[in-house]
């Protein structure tokens, strides 16, 4: 009996082992989705070998996961305070983290709304609106700090409903179950079903920036190295644009 | 424990009691039917009631968020005749504590209402008793340990649901957030004591609703 539960033991950790071979795990934003999905294929065409593996959910959600012990190779994370978490439990060395991209945050309504929003007082006549949960999720974080700044977060907290991602957000405007949603430009893009009333002005709003970096206990480091400066390269930056991030450029680089 | 938690445990104790609360009678009344009734489409029922207890809560959670969302068909009806909202309130969460714990409710009132001897109902009978009074007289009382029991098992499965819960309520503390979505966000939010302090608490809430039916179940004098 003893021997038949080692060896079982023993296949699956096998199975386990050749799974990861030539996988690089990737934990990104959920608002990456795309883009990560996208730059994962472009990158397979010229590294064959490699295959990307992306997992998406809200960065705090992630960064738990990375801290728990997940086989995680790199983590993307939609804000900085997530990532200097990973830092402080030691999961990932302070030098290894790279800002790559920044967004915007938008208020979007259904496509079929007739609501008329324009700035963040508009915000006080809603019945509903979904944002990341404020207390971890960073769209919803951000979403916080830019009402906390206008003086209008104790007044609008009531009729918010958090989400467990940004994109659990924005399905809670497609369903029609909140009446607007506070999210990044790039989710308004991906979804047919919302419009974007109007953009946060980058003035009122917090520094939206996405950090990148390779997991101090990486299963597969030694793939997952070249695909973190695949991702800071020319190629992924036209992908990452094309979603409407904006690109953040290496100090270190010359024009 | 801050007094946000307090209210946080009561408001779970007390969503999980109007859950078994509301679906009590109609518990009864669908267990009565399938212990003592022979009628078409009994196995279908059985079929149907049986689906939220091995179905995923979640997939269970997204069938009703979908029937009583702002748009579906019965939310959108409640809300434009009388302004109802489900999805998203305190509702959203009873609806879902209630469904779910349905049918564990059901199984273990009709294995009460099976239990009690026949021939006792019978005997109320023919000393001129309506079935009316022989049901409230005789086999109410008869099945009450039984009714006890399933009583407390379906508050405590209503106490421990997750998965349809989380699809109906948000993430709105202090609002609609349970025990159990609690403990999740607050370990996702990087709360760890106060997960466990929750984890806690609910282990010994479950562990007073199990032992408490034991003894129903096992026939102690309580009743």
């Amino acid at each position: 009996m003893k021997i038949r539960v080692h060896s079982w033991f023993v296949l699956i950790s096998l199975l386990t082992a050749f799974a990861h071979a030539g996988e690089v795990r990737i934990a990104a934003a959920a608002s990456l989705s795309e883009a990560i999905t996208e730059i994962g294929a472009a990158y397979r065409t010229s590294h064959p070998e490699t295959k990307i593996t992306p997992v998406f959910a809200g960065s705090n959600v992630l960064a738990r996961q990375v801290e728990s012990g997940a086989p995680i190779d790199i983590f993307f994370s939609a804000d900085e305070k997530t990532m200097d978490g990973l830092v402080k439990s030691e999961r990932i060395a302070k030098e290894d983290v790279v800002p790559v991209l920044s967004n915007a945050l938008v208020v979007v309504v259904r496509q079929d709304s007739t609501l008329s929003l324009q700035s963040a007082e508009d915000l006080t006549k809603l019945q509903r609106l979904s944002i990341g949960d404020p207390a971890a999720v960073p769209a919803g974080v951000y979403a916080k700090a830019w009402l906390t700044g206008r003086d209008l977060w104790e007044k609008i907290q009531p009729i918010t409903v958090g989400a467990e991602n940004v994109r659990g957000a924005l399905a809670a405007v497609e369903t029609g179950n909140a009446d607007a949603a506070i999210v990044y430009r790039t989710d308004a893009a991906v979804s047919q079903k919302v419009k974007i009333s109007f953009t946060v002005p980058a003035a009122e709003a917090p520094a939206i920036v996405y950090p990148v970096a390779l997991c101090r206990e990486a299963p597969n480091a030694a793939e997952a190295k070249p695909f973190v400066e695949f991702l800071r390269g020319d190629q992924a930056a036209d992908i990452f644009r094309k979603r409407g991030f904006t690109v953040i450029l290496p100090a270190t680089a010359k024009p | 424990m801050t007094p946000a938690d307090a209210q946080l445990i009561l408001f779970t104790l007390s969503a999980a009691a109007m859950a078994v609360l509301v679906s009590f009678p109609i518990g009864v009344a669908v267990a009565w039917a399938l212990a003592r009734k022979r009628w078409a489409g009994k196995a279908l029922v059985e079929t149907l009631l049986t689906l939220p207890l091995v179905m995923p809560p979640v997939a269970t959670g997204l069938i009703l968020l979908k029937l009583f969302g702002r748009r579906g068909p019965l939310g959108g009806w409640l809300h434009q005749t009388f302004g109802f909202e489900i999805i998203f309130t305190p509702k959203a969460v009873v609806l879902a504590l209630a469904v779910m714990s349905f049918p564990l409710l059901v199984r273990c009132l009709r294995t009460a209402f099976e239990e009690i001897p026949r021939d006792l109902e019978e005997a109320a009978a023919t000393l001129g008793k309506t079935p009316r009074q022989v049901f409230f007289r005789v086999s109410l009382p008869l099945a009450r340990r039984g009714i006890a029991a399933g009583i407390i098992l379906a508050f405590a499965r209503a106490l421990g649901e997750f998965g349809a819960t989380v699809m109906v309520a948000g993430l709105i503390p202090g609002v609609t957030e349970t025990l159990p979505l609690a403990i999740y966000r607050s370990f996702q939010t990087g709360d760890d004591s106060r997960a466990w302090m929750l984890a806690g608490v609910s282990a010994g809430v479950a562990f007073a609703a199990v032992a408490i039916s034991g003894w129903f179940a096992r026939g102690k004098r309580l009743l």
